[in-house]
Formats: C-alpha cells, sequence, structure tokens
C-alpha cells in the first residue's frame, strides 16, 4: 500500500535577494488575476489593467495625485515597520492618525484667522504628539499589565473616531456650517505649502521622506536599530543580551504613533483643510499592507506606497472609463498581500510531494 | 527667478495636458455617496442618469466617493477626462465641487441640497421633501396607537430638520398628543446601525417608522416588528410589502434630463433650483390600502392641495420646544426659513446634537 504524501519543509538558507523579489513576483500575480477578473466580469482585460495602472499617472497631475495618497500610506508604514520589526503588532495606526489629526486640528482652530510662520510647525508637532500619546496607550498597557496590543490598539481605532465624531458634531463644529459636521476651513496659515500651482501635492511629502531617511539610520546605523531587530528575530536572545525590552516597547510604539500623527496632520492641513468625519478612507489599516509589502525595508516601503496608492486611483480610473465597481481597488489590495503571504511561505518552506509505504508511518 | 520659471513650465505641461484630453463626445458625469445599490438616495439619481442616458447623451458616474481629499480627486479627473456637465449628489462634496469649479470654467457643475454657487458655472438643486414628510405626518398621526413616531436621522443640517418639523406639524394638526423620537445614526448609509436604530425606536414604544437615511434597513426591520413604516428616496414597498405606507420618492430625472440637454445645447445658466410636489421632483409611492380607504382619500387630497400651493407645510402658528412663536398664526414660514431651520418644533423629543 502505497500512499501520496504532501510533506512541508523548512528550507534551510534563503537568499536574501529572493527575498526581497518576491513583492514583484506577487504584483505580478496580483495583475495576472486582475485581468482574470476583468475577464470574467466582461471587460477587455488589457484596455481594463491600463486603465487601472497607467491612465491615471499618464499626466502630471496625476503622478502628482499618486505623491499625495502615497505620502501618508508611506509615513505610517514607516512607523509601523518599527512595530513589526520588533514584534510589536500595532494594528491601530488609523487610530494614531485621528487623534493626531485632532490634537493638530485642535491647534489649527485655536490660531483660526491669525497670521505667522509659527503656526504650521506648531500643528504638526501637535500632531505628531498626539499621535504619540494614542500610541502610548496600548504600548504601556502591554508593557505593565501584559494586555494584547492588537487588541488594545485596534479598539482604540474607534474610540479616536468618536472623539472626532463628538468634537466635529459637537464643540468644534462650524458656527456658519448649517449644523454639517465639520469644523471651519483653516486658514492659510494653518494649510501646507502647495509645492506647485494648480496641484494638490504640498509639502507633507518632505516630512515623509524625512522620515524614510531618519527611520534607515536609525534602523541601520544605530544601537537601537539593532535592539528593535534582534528583539524581533527572537524576544529570548533579546532578553540574554540584557536589552531594555519595555523601554524599546514604548520607544517603537511612539515612533509609529508619531507618523501616524504626522501623516493625519499631513491629510488636514493639506488637500483637506478641516476636521470632519471621514478624514481618512482607512491609509491607517491599508498602511499594514504597504509595511508589508515594502518589506519593513524604508526604501521598499516607498516603492510599496505607491503600488497601492495606484490601485486606489486605478479603481477610480477604471470606474470612470470602463464603469468597473470601484470596490475592485479593494480587492486588488487584498489580492497583493494574499500573494505576498503565498509566496512568501514558498520561499520559506518547500513542498515535497512523497510516496510513502503505511508501514512506514506507523513508526 | 528659477524657481518662478519651473513653475511656470509646469503650470504649461499641466495646461497642455489638459487641452490634449479635451472632447470629442458631449458628456455627462455623476458622483455618489453611496452604492447605486442602495435602493434609497443614490439609486434614485443612477435612475435620473439612466434616463439622461435615454435621451441618447453619456454618462458616467462614479460610487461611494467618500467626502474630502478623494471627493475632490474623482471630480477634478471627470472635469479633465472631457465631462461637459457634472452632478455631485451629496452635501458634503460643496467645497470640492466649487474648487473644481474654479479651475473648469468650461464645464458645467450642478450640486446637490448645497449653498455654495461660488462661480458662474456651479448650479445647486434640490427638492422640497418636506412637502412628503406632511403627508407622512399625516398619515402616523392617524395611526399610531401609541402616540410615538420614531424617527431615523443622518445628521442635524437643515435640510433633516426641516422634515422632522413638517412631520410633526402635520401629525399634530390629527393627533395633539403626538411625539416623535428621534435616534441620529450620523450617516446615510449604514444598514447596520439603521436596523439598530429602528430597534431602538420600536423597544421606546414607536409603533410607526420613519427615516431620513437611505438604507432598507429601517423599513425591514419594521416588517419584521410588525409595525407601519415609510419608505424613503425611492419606493421601498418590495422590501417590506406589508409594513411600508408609502414612500417619498426623489424624481430627479426629468431635471436631469432638462438641464444635460441645455448644458449640450448652450443655454444652460447658473440657477438655483428647489422643486416639491407641484414639479414632480417629490412624488409618493401608491399608498398602502392597509390604512383604510379613507385615510388614502385624505393624503391624495393633501398631496393635491400642497402641490396646488392651497395648503403650505409650514403654515403658522408654529412653536418651538420651548414655546417661543416661530411662525405668526396666518402666515407661512418663507424658504429662507426653511432653509436655514435649526430648531425643532414643539412635540418632538430631546435636542438637536450640537
Amino acid at each position: 500500500m502505497e500512499d501520496l504524501l504532501i510533506r512541508i519543509e523548512k528550507r534551510n538558507d534563503v537568499p536574501t535577494t529572493l527575498y526581497f523579489f518576491t513583492p514583484f513576483i506577487a504584483i505580478i500575480l496580483t495583475i495576472i488575476g486582475g485581468g482574470i477578473i476583468f475577464y470574467a466580469l466582461g471587460f477587455n482585460p488589457v484596455e481594463a489593467l491600463k486603465f487601472y495602472f497607467i491612465t491615471p499617472i499618464s499626466n502630471l497631475y496625476g503622478f502628482s495625485e499618486l505623491l499625495l495618497k502615497a505620502t501618508p500610506l508611506c509615513l505610517i508604514a514607516i512607523g509601523l515597520s518599527f512595530c513589526f520589526k520588533s514584534n510589536n503588532w500595532n494594528i491601530g495606526a488609523e487610530g494614531q492618525l485621528t487623534f493626531g489629526a485632532i490634537v493638530g486640528g485642535g491647534v489649527a482652530l485655536l490660531f483660526y484667522n491669525q497670521e505667522g510662520f509659527y503656526i504650521l510647525p506648531l500643528i504638526i508637532i501637535a500632531g505628531a504628539i498626539g499621535g504619540m500619546i494614542f500610541a502610548l496607550i496600548p504600548a504601556i498597557l502591554k508593557t505593565y499589565f501584559n494586555t494584547n496590543e492588537i487588541l488594545v490598539s485596534l479598539m482604540l481605532v474607534y474610540v479616536s473616531k468618536l472623539i472626532l465624531d463628538y468634537l466635529v458634531v459637537g464643540p468644534w463644529s462650524n458656527p456658519e456650517g448649517f449644523n454639517f459636521p465639520e469644523t471651519r476651513q483653516f486658514s492659510d496659515s494653518s494649510r501646507m505649502p502647495l509645492l506647485f500651482e494648480g496641484l494638490r501635492i504640498h509639502a507633507g511629502i518632505f516630512i515623509a521622506l524625512a522620515a524614510v531617511l531618519v527611520s534607515w539610520f536609525v534602523l541601520y546605523k544605530t544601537y537601537l536599530g539593532f535592539q528593535i531587530k534582534v528583539s524581533g528575530l527572537s524576544l529570548k536572545t533579546a532578553k540574554y543580551a540584557g536589552f531594555k525590552g519595555k523601554t524599546m516597547i514604548l520607544i517603537v510604539f511612539m515612533i509609529s504613533g508619531a507618523c501616524a500623527g504626522l501623516a493625519g496632520v499631513g491629510e488636514i492641513t493639506g488637500p483637506i483643510g478641516q476636521l470632519h468625519r471621514m478624514i481618512s478612507p482607512d491609509y491607517g489599516f491599508t498602511a499594514i499592507i504597504v509595511a508589508f509589502l515594502g518589506r519593513l525595508n524604508p526604501f521598499g516601503i516607498i516603492f510599496a506606497s505607491l503600488v497601492v496608492s495606484l490601485t486606489y486611483l486605478g479603481a477610480e480610473t477604471a470606474q470612470i472609463f470602463l464603469q468597473i465597481p470601484q470596490y475592485t481597488g479593494q480587492v486588488f489590495q487584498g489580492m497583493i498581500l494574499f500573494f505576498l503571504l503565498a509566496s512568501d511561505y514558498l520561499l520559506f518552506f518547500k513542498i515535497k510531494f512523497q510516496n510513502f509505504s503505511k508501514n512506514e508511518l506507523r513508526h | 527667478m528659477y524657481k518662478n520659471f519651473l513653475r511656470y513650465l509646469i503650470s504649461a505641461i499641466f495646461l497642455i495636458t489638459f487641452s490634449i484630453s479635451a472632447k470629442a463626445d458631449f458628456k455627462v458625469g455623476f458622483v455618489y455617496i453611496g452604492p447605486t445599490g442602495d435602493h434609497g438616495w443614490t439609486y434614485q439619481h443612477d435612475e435620473g442618469r439612466k434616463a439622461v442616458e435615454a435621451a441618447g447623451i453619456k454618462t458616467t458616474y462614479v460610487e461611494s466617493v467618500k467626502y474630502g481629499a478623494d471627493a475632490e480627486r474623482v471630480i477634478r479627473q471627470l472635469a479633465q477626462s472631457g465631462h461637459d456637465l457634472i452632478f455631485t449628489t451629496s452635501f458634503g462634496y460643496m467645497d470640492a465641487t466649487n474648487k473644481v469649479a474654479k479651475d473648469f470654467p468650461n464645464v458645467k457643475f450642478e450640486h446637490a441640497t448645497g449653498y455654495k454657487r461660488e462661480h458662474s458655472n456651479v448650479s445647486t438643486y434640490s427638492a422640497r421633501f418636506y412637502q412628503g414628510r406632511t403627508i407622512l405626518g399625516h398619515i402616523a398621526g392617524k395611526l399610531t396607537k401609541t402616540n410615538t413616531i420614531g424617527y431615523i436621522a443622518s445628521f442635524p443640517i437643515p435640510e433633516v430638520i426641516r422634515g422632522i418639523n413638517a412631520m410633526t406639524l402635520a401629525a399634530q394638526k390629527v393627533n395633539p398628543n403626538i411625539k416623535t423620537k428621534i435616534v441620529w445614526v450620523f450617516s446615510w448609509y449604514d444598514p447596520g446601525k439603521e436596523a439598530e436604530a429602528a430597534q431602538a425606536l420600536i423597544d421606546q414604544g414607536a409603533d410607526i417608522i420613519m427615516q431620513h437615511t437611505d438604507s432598507t434597513a429601517p423599513v425591514q426591520t419594521a416588517e419584521k416588528a410588525g409595525i407601519w413604516s415609510f419608505g424613503q428616496a425611492s419606493d421601498m414597498q418590495r422590501f417590506a410589502p406589508k409594513s411600508i405606507l408609502t414612500s417619498i420618492i426623489d424624481d430627479w430625472a426629468p431635471y436631469y434630463v432638462q438641464r444635460a440637454i441645455a448644458a449640450r445645447d448652450g443655454t444652460w445658466s447658473q440657477q438655483d433650483t428647489w422643486h416639491g410636489l407641484k414639479e414632480g421632483m417629490v412624488a409618493m409611492s401608491p399608498y398602502n390600502k392597509g390604512m383604510g380607504a379613507d385615510l388614502v382619500k385624505e393624503a391624495e387630497q393633501l398631496q393635491k392641495d400642497l402641490a396646488s400651493g392651497k395648503i403650505h407645510s409650514f403654515t403658522g402658528p408654529i412653536y418651538d420646544q420651548k414655546g417661543n412663536i416661530l411662525v405668526a398664526e396666518g402666515k407661512v414660514a418663507d424658504d429662507g426659513m426653511l432653509l436655514g431651520m435649526n430648531v425643532y418644533v414643539k412635540g418632538v423629543e430631546g435636542d438637536i446634537p450640537k
């Protein structure tokens, strides 16, 4: 008697080049998968993919919109990479973004109709601090009370959104706004400077780029970065080496929260210009995909944020030109993550088909 | 110097890209807040779009467009890709519509339910839904046994407050003991929240449910609980055949067709439209016979009188919750007052969320 059996074995040496190459495989598979879906929906797949991935960035305006969309994703994902690299699962970047926007927006409203070069920097700092404080909640609960940071950070997302709801409906709502749940439009002194006339891309992109460079330096050139990476690889080793685990957890959460908070103020002082209930189309959650697609590497994250932003823009364009439902954008994001995880699995494990005799198995 | 040069260069490239993408056919774009399958607000706008298409004009739509940064990009993209007339069909698109209109003076914009017309290529339009609410109020006041009417509301803007007040005033006229209970869900479309709100109102004794939100969840909840309800925006009868007494129907089709043809033929000009039962922008779906033949007759008569102007939804005396007079006896509220309506009338329970 012989049976076919599937065995899964860990691969011993996985080349680093291949590790950084798999995201591209995932993207190519997503494009193929997307083509099949479009075909099944009755569209010409080549045309649909062209509207999806090329048309949105075929002119300067489109390209600037891509950068505009990628800016918050990149910034949040950079922050998350600190947490994820050190085995801290901060899922609540959306909440930290929202709370950062609340604190930053509060400062903007405080200086309503005032002039001053110092106003915008104050708002930005306030936003970073807001995000940081909000990220410290799950961090402190984790370090001192052993709570699960995934649950706490996730649930705090809803808390932050309810706080925002309360403020824009109530005390901060625009007195001339007919009770619609939004604040006043911020004054010009509270808005991010635009880089080009007629385009919405703003100075926030420099914050994101600075975050990329700083995070690269911290992760790869400092002792803190070394500690983070070792903790990620093996918590026991980190403890054995005498690293202060608790302080590190607090620090990575603070970095992550500050980045998300900065992304939040970037949105409200950039393209939105006020606070209302829908300041983020779930950037905080999408950034999780971005962080992993970018391999938690600062430069990889830039690339990943551009790819994922394109799925948003492409979904809009495909709908305008071909009337393909907008939700395909989410399907694309889902496929990217799925194929990435799948290729990772195959990268780290090999699957063997083997014939065994039953006797052999009974040992 | 160099910086300026760079700016001009980029602006020039920008402009050239625009002119290349200039049009061949006349096209109309629509921006929707919800999915076309909501069977409420967006569904009806899409019915209007289909009528434009049937009139031989090409159309495009983008659904579920969020307020904020995304809205402006979508509107801009429609303008840029050769659409000549763009309908933005939710209040929250107001600032984005005006911003894009400034950059595309040759494209016409129509914004639903807003009040800002900052450029000559922006028109606004809305419907006098409150006239329909008056009919609902009359029916509800006659049918309720618990004297409690449950109202699921979206956002505390004048549009919604006006509906609550119109309904309450009409109900009081036929039943002075009426109370209106309100649950705010702070969303236009959230079936889960809307269903919970309906259940909460039923638990508080409401035996008639009505809604100023877009999903069919409230009427389905009412159907299950075996109580009366009213449909919103489109004829929701098939979702709750026993429960629904009538639905207020938003009929945008004639307006959309007329405006699209005007824009195509070059006769479009800026205007602020507020049509009601008379023009057919607001209509009532067939009345449920379960309310009794007499009541059906009364409702039909009221509908005629509201359309002809014989009866006005806001006829004095009208008092606010504290008993201060809002509209004196024998007077009717003018449009200015209706547009800025910001207080409940007597008989509505609770406070406007602030």
